[in-house]
């Protein structure tokens, strides 16, 4: 899949996809006045460490689990996942839900008790509990790199989408959107962040959903789609989740064992279990059982996400008139690439005011994404970095006010980090070569941490410093010599980017695992009186037998696995 | 929410701007059926701004009757 963004394509880029109308910019400066009124609203009600950091733990379900989908649903992922789909098919679709959703239920069902019960304020926090200081900080420090990067991933690819799209000037789409975030975060805290969060769903559930509802109307239903492409482009299969995943010969160039191991359960598990910009949405819920049904609502909308951005990406291949090519060949003939199909069905079928609408929803994406980032790294700075390094005994007030002025700083450092996404090949690689690198071994230490009391603290440090090395050393080795992926990948047809990738975190978390438990065979653990509230086993998990069946968590869980299950052989 | 602190709802704010933005894109739909743009969009019959737009409409309409400020 690629997002490649290079700076001489920004510089030099004539064309505009789109021009917007008044009732369009009316509709855009609507949504920044209303996200800053909400920020100053806020401010009030966010004066303690809990408000700021934990928006006070008492959200609804409702309110965490869609401010949880919300922070994964940037403007990045959703350009780049449709840019993924027009290039690659409905393979790409994977990442929604072999790579989401067994992830999401595992979080809710199993692991966020004991985040939720050992009442930390961060996933760096329950490391600290459960092996000690220097594992803490080694997550914390690699969790904040990596969260401010990501979040200058995040700018970089909005100001290009508002720049190609709209022509708009760069540094003005990433002055005002981002000092947009920074005032509401630093304003409101984590319940600011959050609430924009909720309202950023609904737009851009509103401002996507007309494109395949229209696309689907105009082809004919999925049928008249899949017949549109086959005619379009024969002999390639752009509309089969697993059907061509037995071999490496598909557009991804990637064998189901590293889809099902590699992006399902390293990178994934990683990611929704582990990374705490989308953990902490949930550890605000105002208890236990709030915190799991909204995980698993989280988990529903992130299964419905195709509709908005896999579907538009086929639709592309099926209705526009021309082919969409891979940016350098953009660039050399001034064809629309890839990355532009979005926009482009977008543009197709929305009118004035739609038109508005669409562009605010993939603003809306930026801008959540970004507060995510923001507000997890505030939060894992100031408790995880600040106090126990710097200031151990300090005022709640001083450290709401480090909190606040952290929120400013980690914009800045994202506005400056934004510059080093250009010297790779490609965003969304970019963003999953620094994901791999931190996010993927912390799922084995924090899950072994909390299903074994055998583990010992040692084990945590060590498990998690070879996994994130392992996975530096093989990333580097492929980017030195590129012939090294038949290795990595197991195939010597696997694909640079994507492919390597996955099989990197694969290997990432092997490695992690393995050092993990073997040094934990060598070491001492720790007493079982200092597990308590840590570890299976040692920890008094709150019964929801009292509550009717369609209040427990465990059975909304099951019927959207039971979804998972029937979307993947519909589609399959 | 909190009832304790006694916010705004959340829910409130989201359908007022539904509402607002609801009404301006059935106001631009309404103006394009009647004076039509040089440059229509695929499937322009829909009048998707029209529908879209009440849509939006109802929706908002509905969160901000069910969570206005002060009903209990």
């Amino acid at each position: 899949m690629s997002f490649p963004i290079v700076l001489c394509f920004l510089e030099s880029s004539p064309k505009r996809l789109m021009a917007m109308g008044p009732i369009d910019l009316l509709i855009v400066i609507l949504y920044f006045g209303l996200v800053l009124g909400i920020g100053f609203y806020m401010k009030k009600f966010s004066t303690t460490g809990e408000d700021f950091f934990l928006a006070g733990r008492e959200l609804t379900a409702w309110i965490a689990g869609l401010s949880f989908i919300s922070a994964n649903l940037g403007s990045l992922e959703m350009m780049g996942y449709a840019a993924g789909t027009y290039e690659n098919g409905i393979l790409v679709g994977h990442a929604y839900w072999i790579a989401a959703i067994p992830a999401i239920l595992f979080l809710a069902l199993v692991m966020l008790p004991f985040y939720y019960i050992c009442k930390t304020h961060s996933v760096p926090g329950y490391v600290k509990l459960r092996y000690g200081e220097p594992t803490r900080a080694l997550s914390a420090i690699s969790f904040a790199v990596m969260t401010v990067l990501m979040s200058g991933i995040n700018m970089y690819a909005m100001a290009v989408i508002m720049k190609v799209i709209l022509g708009w000037n760069i540094h003005f789409s990433i002055w005002v959107s981002s000092m947009t975030v920074a005032i509401y975060v630093a304003s409101g805290g984590l319940r600011s962040a959050i609430f924009n969060e909720v309202l950023q769903f609904f737009l851009i559930w509103l401002g996507c959903l007309l494109i395949p509802i229209v696309g689907l109307l105009e082809t004919g239903g999925w049928d008249g789609m899949v017949a549109r492409i086959a005619a379009n482009f024969p002999g390639q299969d752009f509309t089969h989740m697993w059907r061509s995943t037995g071999t490496y010969d598909n557009p991804m160039g990637v064998h189901w064992v590293g889809i099902v191991f590699g992006w399902g359960l390293a990178i994934s598990f990683g990611y929704w279990c582990t990374d705490f910009l989308i953990i902490q949405r949930v550890m605000t819920a105002k208890d236990l059982r709030s915190a799991k049904v909204g995980t698993v609502i989280g988990a529903f909308f992130k299964m419905m996400v195709p509709l908005i951005v896999i579907l538009p990406g086929l639709l592309g291949r099926a209705v526009l008139p021309f082919e969409l090519v891979s940016e350098p060949v953009a660039q050399q003939t001034g064809a629309h690439s890839y990355n532009e199909v979005l926009p482009l069905m977008l543009v197709r079928y929305c009118g004035p005011g739609l038109l508005g609408l669409g562009v605010t929803a993939l603003i809306a994406g930026f801008m959540s994404g970004m507060a995510g980032n923001v507000s997890a790294f505030a939060t894992v700075w100031t408790y995880d970095i600040y106090q126990p390094l710097f200031r151990k005994q300090a005022t709640d007030a001083h450290y709401v006010r480090m909190g606040r002025w952290c929120t400013l700083l980690g914009v800045f450092v994202s506005i400056g980090t934004a510059y080093l996404v250009m010297s790779f090949r490609s965003i969304i690689d970019y963003a999953q070569v620094v994901f791999v690198f931190f996010i993927v071994p912390m799922f084995g230490t924090v899950v072994l941490g909390m299903l074994w009391k055998r583990t010992t603290p040692a084990a945590g440090f060590w498990g998690l410093l070879a996994g994130i090395l392992a996975s530096f050393f093989l990333w580097l080795w492929v980017r030195l010599d590129p012939s090294a992926v038949r290795f990595v990948a197991l195939s010597a047809n696997a694909k640079l980017g994507m492919a390597d990738n996955i099989y990197r975190a694969m290997w990432s978390l092997i490695v992690n695992v393995v050092v993990t438990v073997v040094v934990t065979l060598f070491t001492k653990p720790k007493p079982a009186h200092e597990l308590k509230g840590l570890v299976y086993g040692l920890t008094e998990i709150p019964s929801e037998g009292h509550f009717p069946l369609f209040k427990r968590p465990i059975t909304w869980a099951a019927a959207v696995a039971i979804g998972f299950v029937v979307l993947n052989i519909i589609f399959w | 929410m909190s009832e304790k602190r006694h916010f705004i709802a959340i829910w409130f704010f989201i359908g007022s701007l539904l509402v607002v933005y609801g009404v301006l894109i059935f106001g631009a739909g309404i103006y394009e059926l009647f004076y039509p743009g040089k440059s229509q969009v695929a499937m322009s019959y829909l009048h998707a701004e029209i529908w879209w737009g009440l849509l939006l409409v109802v929706i908002g309409g509905i969160y901000v009757s069910r969570f206005r400020p002060g009903k209990r």
